[in-house]
């Protein structure tokens, strides 16, 4: 078996050098000399012209070169083209392996003109695979613009084509191709096709056929279809606007909710729950890197490890608090704000201590990049999807918590009335402290969670200090559901404010829009009844 | 009541009579070295959201003062570095440069990142008449013969690569999203370009100007409207974000699978240091301008890079001791601290003045492989422009750059009445009528 395969590659090597040979004087054979050359060491139009021969041909080796050149693996050394993987070097023209390796090598520079021809090209090539996977995949990229010259091979893989997803993505790529066709009924028929898309992509063509067209018909047809496609990506827009309201509201949420506890619940004013928040970021960050060090093959898991760590971290501190300071200062809100004022700073300057002062990264776990396209414009980050659905869950958690347990039972019950509680025999102050831990390890999960979406740094609590009291006090002060709608409301009024006016007066808009609120109505928007608000 | 009243009165009276003293020590001919050492003050955030970017600059200082002290030092003075932090707060900038020069009688600083800081200090360093180098691109609008200016002024960076991203090569963009931090240098660099940009004939429909605030996280939406501005035309995006906010920025860029060679997004503030820990691989394309790239291929560049990674790994520095990495700003400080000591020993003082007038003509070879000199007039250094695409490993690639060194224009042609203020410090003008 060995003896075949190394007579075969000597016969190909053979083959290759007489190719070689032969193309000095033909250049036509084997992989195009010239089209090479223009490719490597052409100037701008020329190495398109070069990957537009390359395609052409039809050669398979052309896949592997124009592969190598987007991988930056092709260099040049004086007029040779090589490719090098890692030690290896072989000849792009003539597949010969170069060794020594040349010590004078430039790099083939790839911009991004070049590498968009080049991922076009590619794609083109894999749109006859016989893998239903790589031809869906090749037809996305090339629906996504493209390049002249690619229409023959679209067209070839069109007439092949069975699988109806894929043959929707290559008429229209096909159409956007054919939309500077000299016939006016294949204009039609394109500018046609064009209007049943729904891609931005779409609209930038119809857009530049208004502009350079001259004959009527096409003209009329082009404009019906641009509003179309207008109408779609409208569609696509408010989408987009309406999840991006979800997920501020359910990072405000999440921030808020620990708050709700323990400032809506219990009335203790905790300007260090930002930082409560900050310490859940570390603790992910810590599971994060001993995952890292010891665990790198279930990397992805950190973040499933992180949840609890965050939890109990934050709890843990929230409950140490609550013991050594805060109980000492139940019914004195000016005195309790101050304290945790200043345990607020004692913690950033600690973590500052530990951490450093600069920001730590917090790497997504591979399941938490990229996003899901639900519409040809509307791309939904993954990140942010986990994130709204982990919101859900915690408030799910919260509200059986507190309706359902014992200890929900007992704070509800300290809440209302604390002398009557503890007179029929509720430990209020062992209460007080679970409560508070609770509160604690909500804002730990937060810090959890947005350790994944932001920067982790020790001022990271004090960006969202502001907006979780905001959201509690909006809601309503001791509301559970009023927490709920005040942080989806405000996150829907933020983003809508935002893409209409930016994000520096959507801010100040907001802030604005609460002080009145609070003026007009200071006990929010759902008032516990009874005589509990007026204490 | 009334003690503490007359306690304040007396005190503040005491701290003014302080200051006033300090300042009239200061205008002193020259600062006095104790001993066989002179001060030097490093003025960079060291926390909060500009320590992403500043944090290295600082170490970088510290490196250059090393390595000046190991060949003896300036004119045979050791260099003892000050170093202080400001903590991303403006007006604490001020505070912390008014204190390393009453206090700590630096004979020069080097410091500032953000315009805003320096803004803040250039009224405490023009009043008490001693020296800032200041290393990173900035909006240009000013000359102080206080400052050097180490870093690119619009012309340097900004116009070239909106230039590059108009010519077919660079994507032949139509359509221009200005996205920014809101203070006064991305606002004043979005000014020029958008002046430019009409002297080229885009209209005001395809310019659209964006703001956010300083750390920033949700771009959500911003994300979304450049998609949607895209719809409209060949788009490119300048980003004149600064700190922190682009690792979310990049993020979601990434994330809403926004490429580069659909949009291509360019960037003032983003160098190898703000692009670690983002995952590159949905980036790649997307460019940078800058006067130096760690990639770039030069003896000195060899050298400088070598000496830092050394440098880092001795020190233990978080981050570069096992990832080295250098960028512009760094080239730019490091340029600046060299450029100091050879006109200090030029002038053969660290008089101010003598300074000042020795740094004009200064030459050095920047590790971006080009010789780097000191404009003998406008305080600002001649650079060579490198454009650079992000790579899948956080590096960039050079795609484009000038023929040789360009001269800084701190006052941009494009901003309305320009053409009539000079090319120098105004009070250095004045003396020499």
């Amino acid at each position: 078996m060995r003896g075949k395969n190394s007579k075969i590659t000597k016969l190909v090597l053979a083959g290759a050098l007489f190719a070689c040979l032969i193309g000095v004087l033909r250049p036509a054979l084997a992989l195009d000399r010239a089209a090479m050359e223009k490719l490597a060491l052409g100037d701008g139009d020329e190495r398109l012209e070069g990957i537009a021969a390359l395609v052409a041909e039809g050669d398979p080796r052309a896949g592997a070169v124009l592969g190598a050149l987007a991988d930056g693996e092709m260099q040049t050394a004086s007029k040779r083209i090589l490719i090098v993987k890692g030690d290896d070097a072989t000849d792009a023209v003539t597949g010969e392996k170069i060794a020594p390796l040349p010590a004078e090598r430039e790099d083939v520079m790839v911009n991004n003109r070049l590498r968009g021809a080049v991922q076009d090209a590619l794609a083109a090539l894999k749109l006859v695979s016989p893998d239903r996977d790589i031809r869906f995949a090749a037809a996305k990229e090339l629906a996504g613009g493209t390049v002249a010259g690619m229409l023959p091979l679209v067209k070839k893989a069109l007439a092949k084509e069975r699988d109806a997803e894929i043959r929707e993505l290559l008429v229209h790529t096909a159409a956007s191709l054919e939309l500077k066709a000299d016939d006016i009924q294949t204009r039609l028929a394109a500018v046609r096709t064009l209007g049943l898309s729904g891609s931005g992509n779409a609209k930038r063509l119809l857009l530049s056929v208004l502009e350079s067209e001259t004959n009527d018909d096409v003209r009329v047809e082009a404009k019906q279809s641009l509003a179309q496609v207008n109408d779609r990506l409208a569609w696509g827009e408010r989408a987009g606007l309406l999840f991006a309201g979800i997920s501020l509201g359910s990072i405000l949420l999440l921030a808020a909710l620990g708050l709700a506890i323990t400032y809506g619940l219990m009335g203790v004013i905790n300007m260090a729950h930002g930082e409560l928040i900050m310490i859940g970021a570390y603790a992910t960050y810590v599971v994060q890197n001993l995952f890292k060090a010891h665990l790198p093959a279930a990397f992805d898991a950190y973040l499933l490890c992180a949840v609890p760590v965050a939890f109990a971290a934050s709890a843990l501190v929230g409950m140490v608090l609550e013991r050594s300071v805060i109980r000492w200062l139940y019914g004195r809100p000016l005195e309790t704000l101050l304290a945790t004022w200043g345990i607020s700073l004692v913690l950033i300057q600690a973590v500052r201590t530990l951490f450093g002062a600069q920001n730590v990264q917090v790497e997504n776990p591979a399941f938490m990049s990229g996003g899901v396209e639900i519409l040809a414009n509307v791309v939904l980050p993954w990140s942010r999807i986990v994130i709204v659905l982990f919101a859900g869950a915690v408030l799910a958690g919260v509200w059986l918590l507190l309706t359902r347990t014992r200890l929900g039972l007992f704070v509800r019950g300290v809440t209302q009335n604390r002398a009557m509680a503890s007179c029929v025999g509720v430990p209020t102050a062992r209460v007080d402290t679970l409560a508070f831990g609770l509160g604690s390890g909500i804002a730990g999960l937060a810090g959890c969670a947005l350790s994944q979406i932001g920067n982790v740094g020790p001022d990271l609590g004090q960006s969202y200090i502001v907006d979780s009291f905001m959201v509690v006090v909006l809601g309503g002060v001791g509301q559970l559901a009023g927490t709920v709608y005040a942080a989806l409301g405000l996150g829907f009024a933020n983003k809508l404010l935002e893409s209409w006016s930016g994000a520096v007066l959507a801010k100040i808009v907001v802030l604005v829009f609460i002080i009145i609120f609070i003026q007009k109505r200071p006990q929010g928007m759902f008032a516990l009844k009874g005589r509990s608000v007026e204490t | 009541m009334f003690h503490r009243r007359s306690f304040l009165k007396r005190f503040s009276a005491l701290a003014s009579t302080l200051a006033v003293t300090a300042a009239v020590g200061l205008q002193a001919p020259q600062v006095h070295a104790q001993g066989k050492t002179v001060k030097v003050g490093v003025l960079h955030s060291l926390s909060g959201t500009m320590a992403i970017s500043e944090t290295v600059l600082k170490d970088v200082a510290l490196m250059a003062f090393d390595e000046i002290n190991a060949k003896g030092g300036v004119m045979g003075m050791k260099i003892e570095p000050v170093v202080v932090d400001p903590a991303s707060n403006w007006p604490l900038f001020a505070e912390k440069a008014r204190q390393l020069i009453t206090q700590d009688k630096v004979a020069v600083v080097f410091g500032c990142w953000t315009s805003v800081s320096r803004k803040s200090v250039l009224p405490v360093f023009e009043e008490l008449n001693s020296l800032l180098f200041y290393p990173v691109q900035y909006e240009g609008e000013e000359i102080s013969r206080n400052v050097f200016y180490t870093g690119a002024a619009p012309n340097q960076q900004a116009i070239p690569a909106v230039e590059y991203l108009m010519s077919k090569e660079g994507g032949a963009a139509k359509r221009w999203v200005l996205l920014g931090t809101d203070y006064v240098y991305p606002r004043t660099t979005n000014k020029i370009l958008r002046a430019f940009l009409k002297s080229k004939g885009v209209a005001d429909k395809d310019i659209d100007e964006k703001y956010t605030p300083f750390g920033h996280s949700d771009y959500q939406t911003i994300v979304a409207n450049i998609k949607k501005f895209a719809a409209g035309g060949k788009t490119a995006v300048v980003s004149t974000i600064n700190g922190d906010s682009n690792v979310p920025f990049y993020k979601e860029l990434g994330n809403q699978g926004l490429k580069a060679t659909d949009v291509p997004v360019v960037a003032f503030s983003v160098g190898e240091e703000e692009l670690r820990g983002v995952d590159t691989k949905p980036l790649v394309g997307h460019l940078a301008a800058w006067n130096y790239f760690m990639s770039i291929k030069s003896p000195a560049n060899t050298e400088f890079t070598k000496k830092w990674a050394d440098y880092a790994k001795k020190k233990g520095i978080a981050g570069h001791k096992d990832k080295p990495l250098t960028n512009d700003p760094m080239e730019a400080t490091y340029i600046g601290i060299h450029m100091w000591k050879q006109a200090v020993e030029k002038a053969k003082s660290f008089d101010v003045a003598k300074v000042s007038v020795a740094m004009g003509g200064q030459t050095f070879t920047a590790p971006s492989g080009i010789t780097s000199t000191m404009d003998p007039k406008n305080h600002h250094l001649h650079k060579a422009v490198f454009i650079g695409e992000v790579k899948a490993d956080g590096q960039f690639n050079v795609v484009w750059k000038t023929k040789g060194p360009v001269k800084a224009q701190p006052w941009s042609p494009y901003i309305p009445g320009n053409d009539k203020k000079k090319d120098e410090p105004a009070l250095m003008a004045e003396k020499k009528k």
